[in-house]
């Protein structure tokens, strides 16, 4: 019993809200050592690509962002979704700070794929399914953000954007597996495929600049929940003494 | 090291517009999205701080 409550203390806004602001200053500090040593990994240590050159350095940065906006989109979806089934506060709030962050790690992920293929392929776009499924990622979390502000009762605003969420979550596989399942421009999988291993110090520059993105992602959706949390608690006790609330006027 | 000097490693190889167009544009949203966060945050702490009677 007290392990269930101990577990369910940090479900309370207040608690995350205290909680996060304690991490929020390391989440900074791993972003900022974990992407300079990237980088330094990615430009200075990692040898030109023998068929490339140097463009494809731009991997660095295009394959975090795109691991990370499917994976955000993902806790999304669940959190969305518990926060649906459980009406747990937290887990709501949760899942709007999410969408922003990955909206834009997809933009980031279209934007350095588009700047790769210029010179790779010689074409900015190309509709093939693995581009076009993940412009449908974008599509996703831009639908769920405008659906979510169009709704002015906050839980069915967060009701129907879990809905969205939650259907929309069958788009990530499709998004994954398309490089297999269809014949497309876009390369196979770099990591795990089974297929010609990326030298050392090029994986390793990608996995630091992966980690470095975590710790992006996390500190600002992290921020973005706290504004949230505060929005949306402002009536609450704790807010208020935390704020440094006014008393009423009296006789108003 | 992959690089003679500094003009050699802004050309990335005759790349430098991909890859610098790449990076500039992340370091940019990876800034502005934080700034933005805080603004809000600080925002809803303000607004917090007024009294609850008043329409706000």
């Amino acid at each position: 019993m007290s392990r269930t409550l101990r577990l369910f203390t940090f479900a309370a806004p207040s608690r995350f809200y205290q909680l996060t602001g304690w991490l929020l200053p390391w989440l900074w500090i791993a972003t900022l050592g974990l992407s300079a040593a990237g980088l330094y990994m990615g430009f200075f240590v990692a040898p030109t690509d023998a068929v490339q050159g140097n463009s494809y350095r731009i991997i660095f940065i295009h394959v975090p962002t795109a691991w990370i906006s499917m994976v955000l989109y993902m806790a999304m979806a669940f959190w969305a979704a518990i926060g649906w089934a459980f009406h747990t506060r937290l887990a709501s709030m949760l899942a709007r700070a999410i969408a922003p962050t990955g909206a834009l790690f997809t933009f980031l992920a279209l934007w350095t794929g588009s700047f790769w293929g210029k010179p790779t392929w010689g074409t900015w776009w190309v509709w093939d399914a693995r581009l076009t499924s993940y412009f449908i990622l974008l599509l996703l979390y831009l639908g769920y953000m405008a659906l979510v502000s169009a709704i002015d009762d906050v839980k069915r605003a967060d009701r129907a954007g879990a809905l969205l969420a939650i259907v929309g979550a069958v788009n990530v596989p499709i998004i994954y597996f398309s490089v297999k399942w269809w014949n497309t421009l876009h390369q196979g999988m770099s990591v795990g495929s089974g297929g010609p291993k990326m030298a050392p110090p090029m994986l390793a520059a990608m996995l630091l600049m992966t980690f470095a993105c975590w710790a992006y992602a996390f500190a600002v959706v992290f921020m973005r929940t706290r504004a949230i949390v505060l929005e949306r608690e402002r009536e609450t006790e704790w807010v208020g003494e935390l704020a440094g609330r006014a008393p009423a006027l009296p006789g108003a | 090291m992959n690089w003679g000097s500094a003009s050699e490693f802004f050309a990335m190889g005759g790349y430098g517009l991909y890859v610098w167009g790449s990076y500039a544009v992340c370091a940019a949203v990876m800034i502005v999205e934080p700034l933005r966060a805080a603004q809000r945050h600080r925002q809803a702490r303000a607004h917090a701080a007024l009294p609850l009677d008043e329409e706000n």
